[in-house]
């Protein structure tokens, strides 16, 4: 047998392999599971595609903001499906009672953290390709013509679902499947406050205050930027970046933190409600 | 000079207290290399919560547990590739068929020549014929051999068992026994079983440990406890323990 490293905080590549291994297993299993990644992705490309194009019959401004409806709900699926990837594949631990092995094997809880990362990353590649090329067939709107603007968007967006991702493991793991609702339902709390249909200036002056402080809105506004009056904004896409890492550092401590007050009281061994 | 083995378990004044709840109120104990153990007790007794600090799964309120030298949770990484646990309690991805299962804990355990672990695995516990099913749809019995499975996969020098044979049929529970005795005499494991099947302790066990209301009320061999007691069977020995007429009887003489 191999000898394991000590450090809680060393990775090993062949145990963060084993766990996107488990996962992947899991997806292969269930044609279901695999379908509903691009179902609610899909109904919403055409809920919005089609109420695009239907305010762009109607109005100058919107025919010449072209396809910023679709980007918007793309992007806004790039951060909730990421998010809920991550933290969907935490809860198949928790729904198959599975949490006790882990936790008791030489898994790191930083390689658990890396595996749902990744695996957030092919949940979303699954359900967003075939969405991105709906949208090219139907609503003509290439997502991919935005270039390097689209890989800065992405990085954002993907951090962010994953600082939150973070912190609902860690609640979850604190305080059972009773914090289940948590996973569905954290990032809504966000979507009046990322402005991802509408820019921040309509927002009170109190409120614009707290809408910058999320990364996402910067990623928003630069979209918007992008597509409505072609500037790239690399200021925004900056900024974004660096709040990206505070919260998903902080994320990892509290994270962290949870699991320790877990041992504390004994929630891994119960992780039911 | 005598030469001194150190414990591959060793408990020490151990504690957990849940808000008002002492759960484990001063425990200590210490397992010698190899050795099997039984952790008796009735429901609330403590036993899960030993169990649980002894994998560093739980924090103790005090106290500390060594397990082959390292102490839990805090130096949990240096031994945890060396133990395994079994519960019926805990389970395994239902749509995962058994051999993914144990291939996934089999990378996380880094075990070499997997594939010929597994095989071997599935002969010794008669999965053979299972290995490409889900996991979800065998029977309690198969179940339990493929959590058995997975616990052995890395040979563990430590092996904690949550009532391994409970809601297994007589048959399959005692085929369970007997694979585990053979287990234990063929690596030198060090086995901390807990249990309510008396029977099942009494046969596998070369020491008990019975804990009630967090404390240790008794700790020695079966033989022992059942002339201690005067009685024929640790089940008795169990009774006498836990409605308190051990200590009465012990008063007496």
């Amino acid at each position: 047998m191999r000898a394991p490293s000590i450090s809680a905080v060393t990775l090993a590549p062949h145990r963060i392999a084993a766990m996107v291994r488990r996962y992947v297993y899991l997806l292969r299993s269930s044609w279901t599971r695999l379908l509903e990644l691009i179902y609610w992705p899909a109904v919403q490309l055409f809920v919005w595609g089609f109420l695009q194009l239907y305010i762009a019959q109607n109005s100058g401004f919107f025919a010449r903001a072209s396809g910023v409806f679709i980007a918007a709900v793309l992007m806004w699926d790039v951060l909730f499906r990421g998010q809920l990837g991550f933290s969907v594949s935490f809860l198949e631990e928790m729904w198959s009672r599975n949490l006790t092995n882990l936790m008791i094997s030489p898994l790191r809880p930083i390689e658990f953290v890396c595996a749902l990362m990744i695996m957030s990353l092919i949940r979303l590649a699954i359900g967003m390709l075939p969405v991105t090329f709906l949208a090219m067939a139907f609503f003509g709107f290439n997502v991919y013509s935005l270039g390097l603007a689209l890989a800065a968007f992405f990085l954002n967006l993907i951090l962010t679902s994953w600082a939150v991702g973070i912190v609902v493991a860690g609640v979850l793991l604190r305080n059972g499947m009773g914090a289940e609702s948590l996973a569905w339902t954290l990032m809504f709390v966000l979507m009046p406050l990322t402005c991802v249909y509408y820019p921040v200036s309509v927002l009170p002056d109190w409120l614009q205050v707290l809408a910058w402080t999320l990364p996402p809105t910067y990623v928003f506004e630069g979209m918007r930027a992008l597509l409505m009056e072609h500037v790239i904004r690399a200021d925004l896409m900056l900024e974004a970046f660096v709040l990206n890492a505070l919260y998903f550092g902080a994320g990892v401590l509290v994270f962290l933190q949870l699991l320790k007050s877990a041992r504390r009281v004994g929630s891994l061994l119960q992780t039911g409600e | 000079m005598l030469k001194t083995v150190e414990p591959a378990i060793a408990v020490d004044q151990l504690v957990k207290v849940y808000k008002t709840t002492r759960a484990v109120d001063g425990i200590s104990f210490a397992l010698e290399p190899g050795s099997i153990t039984g952790l008796l007790g009735g429901n609330g007794a403590g036993k899960t919560t030993t169990l649980a600090m002894v994998m560093g799964l739980i924090m103790p309120t005090s106290g500390t547990v060594k397990v082959l030298g390292a102490e839990m949770p805090r130096q949990r990484y240096q031994v945890l590739h060396e133990m395994n646990f079994e519960s019926p309690y805990v389970d395994m991805p239902h749509r995962l068929t058994v051999r993914q299962n144990l291939k996934v804990f089999g990378l996380l355990y880094a075990v070499e020549d997997l594939g010929g672990r597994i095989a071997a695995l599935a002969r010794e516990l008669d999965l053979s014929e299972f290995l490409d099913r889900p996991t979800g749809k065998l029977s309690a019995g198969q179940k339990t051999r493929v959590a058995l499975a997975k616990a052995l996969i890395n040979s563990p020098r430590v092996l904690l068992l949550d009532e391994p044979t409970a809601s297994l049929d007589p048959d399959t529970a005692d085929w369970v026994r007997g694979h585990l005795e053979r287990f234990r005499k063929e690596r030198g494991t060090t086995v901390l079983l807990a249990s309510h099947n008396m029977a099942e302790v009494e046969r596998l066990c070369e020491r008990v440990i019975i804990m009630k209301r967090g404390h240790i009320e008794d700790d020695d061999t079966p033989q022992r406890l059942l002339v201690r007691y005067g009685r024929e069977t640790l089940e008795e020995v169990f009774l006498d323990v836990a409605r308190g007429r051990g200590e009465a009887r012990e008063a007496a003489q």
